[in-house]
């Protein structure tokens, strides 16, 4: 029980490093606020490491604290869409264990980008969000992948860490 | 002595299923459409850029017209030059919207989230020539 509030606890810090690293990174994607999300790689480890209640959770406290400490209203806004929408259509996809990681993790990606393009829709109030559609679909696709790949590799690494009991 | 397995995703293989390829193959084809739907509903050059603060529109102006535009009581200025909209001052912390690039085509935006400003391109049919301010 010990060891797995210290998992989480890790699992959590990691995923905020990179909420602050992405923070860095200068990448606009059209509409501003919208992230590529580099810190569902976390996300996407988590899922096979956790039940799922817990990665939803994992997911809504690393947006909070990311945004109270680097971000603003808006990448909460934005970051809650995204994470909440991305790590529910991962969820579901796991379940019926027919996609491979990488498979999982870009229909997060692809999920996370649609989040935030709804929220931008509110937001912003213009029918021209529709222009990004097709953009953020690809952006998430490549992202997904390249975190899919990542977070294969690391799954093969610390097969010794369970927490789903 | 630590016992090493490798781990093996969903019903055991390590590498892009079936499934997965399809997957990436339907997202392709929803953007290539959604790519190909958008330029032939929307001519692909925009006449007019369109200035909304906080979602009420403020002016209609000529892209074919080089001029320098003060939005919002001068929050933002916005620079239109050979046919193109570029933000090139705000007052915005994030300052994202004058790293945006210059728009042109039909559709574009150049938003700035903290002063609520969107500027847009727009053809001649969607401007109403009432809301036509120089
Ligand atoms: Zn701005």
């Amino acid at each position: 029980m010990k060891t797995k509030v210290g998992y989480y606890g890790i699992f959590l810090t990691l995923a905020l490093i990179l909420s602050y690293v992405e923070s860095l990174l200068p990448i606009q994607i059209g509409i501003p606020g919208v992230k590529l999300g580099l810190a569902n790689l976390v996300c996407v480890v988590a899922l096979y490491k956790m039940r799922g209640k817990e990665v939803v959770i994992l997911a809504i406290i690393r947006v909070l604290l990311a945004g109270f400490i680097f971000g603003n209203y808006f990448s909460i806004i934005y970051g809650l869409a995204g994470a909440i929408l991305s790590v529910f259509v991962m969820i579901g996809l796991k379940k019926t264990e027919k996609f491979s990681v990488p498979g999982v993790s870009i229909a997060g990606g692809v999920s996370h980008n649609m989040g935030q393009l709804i929220v931008a829709v509110f937001v912003v109030q213009t029918y021209s969000v529709g222009y990004y559609f097709p953009v953020l679909l690809v952006a998430g696709l490549v992202t997904g992948l390249l975190i899919g790949i990542c977070a294969n590799e690391i799954l093969k690494r610390i097969t010794h860490i369970n927490m789903k009991n | 002595m630590k016992k090493f397995t490798i781990y093996l995703a969903g019903d055991g293989l390590p590498h892009m299923k079936k499934q997965d390829i399809f997957l990436i193959f339907i997202i392709l084809v929803i953007a290539a459409c959604a790519y190909c739907a958008h330029y032939y509903i929307a001519p692909p050059e925009g006449n007019y850029v369109e200035v909304k603060v906080d979602g009420v529109i403020e002016g209609t102006y000529s892209l074919s017209e080089d001029q320098e535009i003060v939005i919002n009581g001068g929050t933002n200025v916005l620079k239109i030059e050979d046919g193109k909209a570029k933000m090139i001052e705000a007052d915005c912390p994030d300052q994202l919207c004058v790293h945006q690039k210059e728009i042109s085509a039909a559709h574009e935006s150049i938003i700035c989230l903290p002063n609520k400003v969107v500027v847009q391109t727009v053809t001649g049919n969607e401007s109403g020539i009432d809301a036509m301010t120089n």
